[in-house]
């Protein structure tokens, strides 16, 4: 999780306090990110301990200390933005568990799975596009969260197409065959 | 003849045990089968599948441009088989209003004469025409550039230009074939933002495509394969509040 470098792209335009970096925070990512207060402390005194960040001046009457970034920060936060994030971890969910379990076991009972998903996905999808149609004016944060949410689903609706369309092709092919991952496996030893 | 929805919504397009068949002998193929379907005024409906699964065969038969082999197709209450040709192409130009993924807007007109086109086709007389044209125009946010030429536009806002022409004169039916054609993501949210506004005024359209994304916009997604319904996704946030 990056919340160690977001915090510290938030203090680039100047000290802040936990509370303000929490606020920050929730407002930049769509308000779809909830941060707990004491994970923000936690995360401030790590970067704190490996020298990232600094308090600035002294702690105010009710006991709020604010930080700002020191050099070394501010080389860590270039490095953040300019390496690559990791490609998102979606392959390994529920639903590519399934499908992937159902086609293996009994290809052709798959396809049912597959078409019960791709409806419930295309419902899944459909809420997404209503909210996102409704959010026309709300923050740009919130409204490119909302792009990326019904981009994922969209993208799942199309690999169950895919899924379908595949496993069909390897049926029509291998008649006999109970499993079209036997008949591939078969392929790659001879 | 049933007008309306079990729910008292108005019909506007219904096909009861609709079959298409195409070809003969060997190359018989059976594009559409036993169809029931039913769709409300102002409702958006999108039609999925894969290539050749009757997607546009649907289409043709809603818009009256193909006649199907058996079961019928009623428009605004209307069986479009009980028409002679040229009450049909009334009743098309009178109900239904298209826009295909090739746009064929004239070159050598004005977005204005483009979409007043079909109404000078059934008899309006010019003045009248552009008047409604531009309102049609205007609908899509595109009255300022009425007179520009299609080459002078940019593919959003010929894309739009379609649009206003298959809305101009209040058609009750839209039937959009692939609406936003390859236009990028943000302009082709404007377009379907435009369709579903029109459905929100009363028109009603039935949308094919291919993309998720675009089909996510209706209140019923009806997926096809080999000319059957295979599947319909309602849009669970508008059963919530229907």
């Amino acid at each position: 999780m990056a919340v160690k470098d977001a915090l510290l792209a938030l203090l680039a335009d100047g000290p802040q306090y936990g509370y303000q970096l929490k606020s920050a925070f929730e407002t930049a990512t769509g308000n779809n990110w909830p941060l707990n207060i004491g994970q923000v402390y936690s995360t401030l005194q790590r970067l704190d301990r490996d020298s990232l960040i600094v308090e600035a001046g002294e702690p105010g009457d009710d006991g709020r200390r604010s930080y700002e970034l020191t050099a070394a920060g501010r080389e860590a936060l270039t490095h953040w933005f300019a390496a690559p994030a990791d490609p998102p971890g979606t392959d390994r969910d529920e639903l590519s568990m399934k499908v992937l379990i159902a086609v293996a076991t009994n290809p052709a009972s798959a396809l049912l799975v597959v078409n019960d998903e791709r409806t419930a996905a295309m419902g899944h999808l459909q809420t997404l596009t209503a909210h996102k149609a409704r959010a026309t004016s709300a923050d740009l944060a919130t409204r490119l969260h909302l792009d990326r949410t019904v981009l994922l689903a969209d993208a799942q609706v199309r690999w169950l197409n895919l899924v379908e369309q595949r496993v069909e092709q390897v049926l029509s092919t291998a008649p006999t065959s109970h499993s079209p991952n036997a008949a591939s496996s078969k392929e790659t030893r001879s | 003849m049933k007008t309306t929805t079990g729910d008292g919504r108005t019909l506007t397009l219904s096909f009861h045990n609709l079959s298409l068949t195409l070809g003969s002998g060997a190359n018989r193929t059976d594009a559409l089968v036993d169809i029931n379907l039913e769709i409300a005024r102002g409702e958006l409906i999108a039609v999925t599948g894969r290539s050749g699964s009757g997607k546009s065969s649907l289409l043709n038969v809603a818009g009256g441009l193909v006649e199907p082999s058996s079961g019928s197709v009623i428009v605004d209450g209307t069986d479009l088989a009980a028409l002679s040709p040229s009450e049909l192409a009334a009743a098309r130009r009178r109900s239904v209003g298209y826009v295909f993924q090739d746009l064929n807007l004239l070159p050598t007109l004005t977005a204005a004469e483009n979409v007043s086109l079909p109404l000078e086709l059934d008899g309006m007389k010019p003045k009248p025409a552009r008047t409604q044209a531009v309102a049609a125009l205007d609908s899509v946010e595109l009255a300022d550039l009425a007179d520009r030429y299609p080459d002078e536009m940019s593919g959003g806002q010929r894309q739009r230009v379609a649009i206003a022409r298959g809305l101009v004169g209040e058609r009750t039916l839209l039937l959009a074939d692939e609406p936003t054609g390859a236009l990028d993501e943000v302009t082709a949210e404007g377009v379907m933002a435009i369709l579903r506004q029109q459905c929100e005024l009363g028109a009603s359209t039935l949308m094919v495509t291919h993309d998720p994304s675009l089909a996510a916009y209706a209140d019923r997604v009806i997926r096809l394969r080999d000319g059957r319904i295979d599947s319909v996704s309602m849009n669970p946030s508008l059963q919530v509040t229907q």
